[in-house]
């Protein structure tokens, strides 16, 4: 089997400026909808308690709202979980009650109606914890943006670093963005999983920028304008990519299906980040790094080249 | 010409048959276990304690399935539930209150795998059900407390170098010494100087007397922090054992937080009430009188405790009759530490008691010079006798010290116990994370679940598209994933499920480097080269992208791992580890594999990588 049957090189810097008008509304959209929405930031953010409690049969929401409200809990948000016999409670921070009693309170109340209710998980996050658990996930995401540009820096000539880092970020933007217009949960895995895919998807520009590089240097391409370069090296690493990504997808998407709820938003936060890596790599990271203005002078320099065989990443 | 050489081939056996040892703990699955542990700190969990249980199971006539000793205590395996529940019954009858006797799970490892340091990973809180807790130790009322005993030092010491001075007092953390006149205060700014070197001095003259205000040295407040935490670790390590938990966690986190993990326990009420409990130990007269009267004592123990007493017993088993009126409760402890005598040599308990505490302390003793007092610490509710020292002069300052028919293990217990009754500072639970533990059962099988089939469907692509290419490329990342349960369960790594997660994300990008080899080798044959050749050109080419493309990755996970907490971090190890493991599997373990398929044959026309398209425009 081999599905990259490419005679010529597609020309994709033709549409580089379709392509980023793409990527600047969807951009602006998941800006935007972080401004309007924000997130739904998890109870790991915001401190705060959430319970998970199963019903013998399905659950009426109602009762267990109208038992919250009973215990002078109306501003708890009660909703099913997975199954019909799940249901999740989350509680804001309250003064002067903390986590010790407000559980069993909880677990009290459901019982006098239905004998057979069952706690599967509490989690209790107090207010301090919250920020920091949010400082830290902000830092992370600085140290791996800074290490990966410093990466880049020292790999490539500063206009590919630049443009792949802005392709990357943009992509993180755009699954928070997904995160926000949805109102998907904001948690601490998702954070996890934002950062890994930040991680994973610049690979992929490393290896696009490895194959323009490569190309400048060649001495049979010395006619080739830069767009046709970009498209060359795009053109002979799709197979790659695709193979690669979509293999990775299986997997995630696996996870996505059949990894049940408390894995749902980590594995939906890979899927599209995986998805969006992709694209990003490919036709925002060449078309920003066409304008910055790379060009044969800035990679072929003749003392940098290498001997054939030697060359150090090739697809 | 695709050969490796024999250390080459024999160091890929060897971390495959190590990475098949490592892992196979894990698939021996768990059976029911007592596990029983000492619950003071002067008893040993040793052999003697192994002969003992050992002894109680067959006198009881329960068979278990081994008994191990390990740094915790013993720990008896048995073959179902019932039999650890009647085990557990009977041990908790015969060895009394001395022990704690919790119902654990073993590994069924073979002794042999154990033997070799080969056991199964350690699993998280959310895979097994248990509770997890931190708690924040309020450091300012840790040094407030610290300055409350400063004050009652600098007290004692003027009034015993008769300095006059008009009051001491404190406002937050720092203390206030008034004077009536500038001659004392330099007098007394040199002696407090000298007898309390943590306190940091300076003189001043505000609302026309002059005054001497005390702050304590940032070293001294680090000190009294680290050992407010301390002691409340040692506290709740005691309070803990009372709950009989299996494995419990109670460990350090930052400046001024523990960690407590309790797993398998499900009574979170229970344990957050034991937990939150405050000071338990109490300091009582003993009467002697009735106290040295056999007969009365006697009556005691039968039943007729002499009214206004009650009958408590020494460590060892001394009945001694106790005045029901509490002179002092423990929270006026400030500090204990073992030392000696200056005088005799002798180990004795140095106690250092609060303003209250030195005063109320101070009368009593000057009450009953020649008799005994006793110190009770109570647990579960039951009162035990830590000591019951003759006074031998009246105690001023609240300084005590205990000496006498101690030796110095005794000493260290002592003070232990005193200090581990109270804590040295409040805490609040600031994160609570519990689960039950038939969702942490569902959690292992639905993150085993998505794993195998993503694997399933990785391999059955990669064999559809590249044949036996593909089969190889799936024997590398099969092999990868053996490795890295083997390193996590060598390193004995707490498994989670985001690190259930961290697995298959990292069998879904470890396939990367495979795919990158295979479609080299393509391009090469597209190209026109010899299969061999194309081979050893496809691995060599492809090395250095793996590499590349594993770094950004690694970036992420080690600042994942720095910044992490928790579950968080779990991920973080296992991406990690997954990177290193899965470059060695995609490029050693593979090419071993097609080295040995391919590589002896010297007349090689095609290898089965699946189609190799060839471009029309390459045919012409």
């Amino acid at each position: 089997m081999e599905w990259f049957r490419i005679q010529r090189d597609i020309p994709f810097m033709r549409y580089a400026l379709a392509f980023n008008v793409i990527s600047i509304v969807t951009f602006l959209a998941a800006v935007g909808s972080l401004a309007v929405r924000g997130l739904n930031w998890g109870v790991d953010f915001t401190g705060g308690t959430v319970m998970e409690v199963a019903y013998p049969r399905p659950a009426d929401l109602d009762q267990v709202r109208h038992a919250m409200a009973r215990l002078g809990f109306g501003e708890a948000l009660v909703q099913h979980f997975g199954t019909s016999r799940d249901v999740l409670i989350r509680l804001p921070v309250k003064q002067g009650l903390t986590s010790a009693k407000l559980s069993e309170l909880v677990m009290d109340e459901l019982k006098k109606e239905e004998a057979g209710v069952q706690m599967r998980r509490v989690e209790f996050v107090g207010p301090q914890v919250g920020r920091e658990l949010f400082e830290s996930g902000a830092l992370a995401l600085l140290f791996v943006s800074i290490g990966i540009v410093l990466y880049l820096w020292f790999r490539f000539e500063w206009k590919f670093g630049v443009a792949a880092i802005i392709a990357n970020l943009h992509d993180v933007v755009i699954i928070v963005g997904f995160f926000s217009f949805f109102q998907w949960e904001f948690s601490l895995p998702v954070l996890a999983a934002v950062l890994a895919i930040l991680g994973y998807s610049v690979n992929e520009s490393v290896v696009v920028f490895d194959r323009v590089r490569e190309t400048f240097r060649n001495r049979k391409m010395r006619n080739l304008t830069v767009p046709q370069v970009m498209d060359h090296a795009i053109t002979a690493t799709m197979s790659r990519t695709i193979i690669t990504h979509g293999s990775t997808q299986l997997m995630v998407c696996s996870m996505l299906i059949f990894g049940g709820e408390a894995l749902h938003y980590f594995a939906l936060a890979l899927t599209i980040g995986i998805l969006f890596g992709i694209y990003s790599s490919i036709f925002v990271a060449c078309p920003l790094a066409m304008y910055l203005g790379a060009s044969r002078e800035d990679l072929a320099r003749p003392e940098l080249e290498k001997k054939p065989g030697e060359s150090g990443a090739v697809v | 010409m695709n050969r490796y050489p024999l250390w080459k081939n024999a160091l890929i056996g060897l971390a495959l048959a190590l990475g098949l040892l490592y892992t196979l703990p894990n698939f021996f699955g768990e059976l029911p276990a007592v596990q029983v542990s000492p619950l003071r700190a002067t008893l040993k969990a040793d052999s003697a304690l192994m002969g003992r249980v050992e002894d109680i199971l067959r006198r009881g006539n329960i068979a278990p399935d081994g008994v191990f000793l390990d740094a915790t205590g013993v720990k008896a395996r048995f073959a179902d539930t019932d039999t650890q529940i009647r085990a557990k019954d009977l041990l908790q009858a015969q060895l009394g209150e001395d022990y704690i006797v919790a119902l654990n799970l073993l590994s069924n490892n073979p002794r042999w795998l154990t033997a070799i340091g080969a056991l199964p990973m350690y699993l998280g809180l959310d895979l097994r059900g248990g509770v997890h807790f931190l708690l924040q130790v309020d450091m300012r009322a840790a040094i407030a407390k610290k300055m409350e005993a400063s004050a009652n030092d600098i007290r004692s010491t003027l009034r015993d170098k008769r300095i006059p001075y008009a009051g001491v007092t404190r406002e937050g953390q720092t203390l206030t010494v008034r004077f009536r006149d500038a001659a004392s205060r330099e007098k007394a700014a040199a002696e407090i100087a000298r007898a309390m070197p943590d306190l940091e001095l300076k003189a001043l003259e505000e609302a026309g007397e002059p005054r001497l205000l005390a702050t304590l040295k940032p070293e001294a407040q680090r000190r009294t922090q680290e050992f407010a935490l301390q002691q409340n670790i040692t506290t709740l390590r005691n309070r803990v054992n009372e709950l009989g938990v299996a494995e419990p966690i109670i460990q350090q986190q930052g400046a001024d937080r523990v960690v407590v993990q309790l797993p398998g326990v499900q009574d979170t009420a229970k344990a957050k009430d034991i937990l939150g409990r405050t000071a338990t130990l109490e300091v009582r007269m003993v009467d002697d009188e009735n106290t040295n009267n056999p007969a009365v004592l006697q009556a005691a123990i039968a039943g007729q405790v002499p009214f206004g007493t009650e009958l408590y017993y020494e460590r060892g088993g001394v009945p001694i009759l106790v005045k029901r009126q509490v002179v002092l409760t423990g929270d006026r402890i400030n500090d204990a530490q073992p030392g000696f005598d200056s005088q005799t040599g002798e180990p004795a308990v140095h106690i250092n008691l609060d303003g209250t505490g030195a005063r109320i302390f101070h009368q009593v003793t000057r009450e009953n010079v020649g008799r005994r007092m006793a110190i009770l610490l109570f647990e579960k509710g039951k009162g035990e006798v830590v000591t019951a020292p003759v006074i031998r002069t009246e105690i001023p300052g609240g300084r005590v010290q205990i000496s006498g028919r101690m030796t110095t293990q005794e000493a260290r217990d002592v003070a232990l116990l005193l200090r581990a009754g109270a804590l040295a500072a409040p805490m609040e639970i600031v994160e609570e994370r519990t689960v039950g533990p038939s969702l942490g059962k569902e959690n292992i099988r639905v993150g085993f679940r998505s794993t195998w089939y993503g694997f399933a469907a990785i391999a059955v692509f990669m064999i559809a598209y590249y044949a036996l290419f593909g089969v190889f490329s799936i024997a590398a990342l099969a092999a990868n994933v053996l490795f890295l349960v083997a390193l996590l369960s060598m390193l004995q790594a707490t498994l989670t499920l985001p690190g259930m997660a961290g697995i298959a994300l990292t069998i879904g990008m470890a396939i990367d480097a495979n795919v990158l080899i295979n479609e080299r080798i393509r391009e090469e044959l597209r190209g026109g080269v010899t299969p061999q050749a194309a081979i050893h050109a496809g691995y060599e080419r492809a090395w250095g992208t793996i590499l590349d493309s594993n770094v950004t990755t690694l970036i992420a996970g080690l600042a994942l791992f720095a910044f992490g907490s928790g579950p968080v971090k779990g991920f973080a190890v296992v991406l990690c580890l997954g990177i290193l493991t899965s470059i060695f599997s995609a490029v050693m373990v593979s090419r071993a594999i097609v080295n040995l398929y391919y590589g002896g044959r010297r007349r090689l026309d095609r290898i089965s990588i699946g189609q190799v398209w060839r471009p029309a425009a390459q045919k012409r």
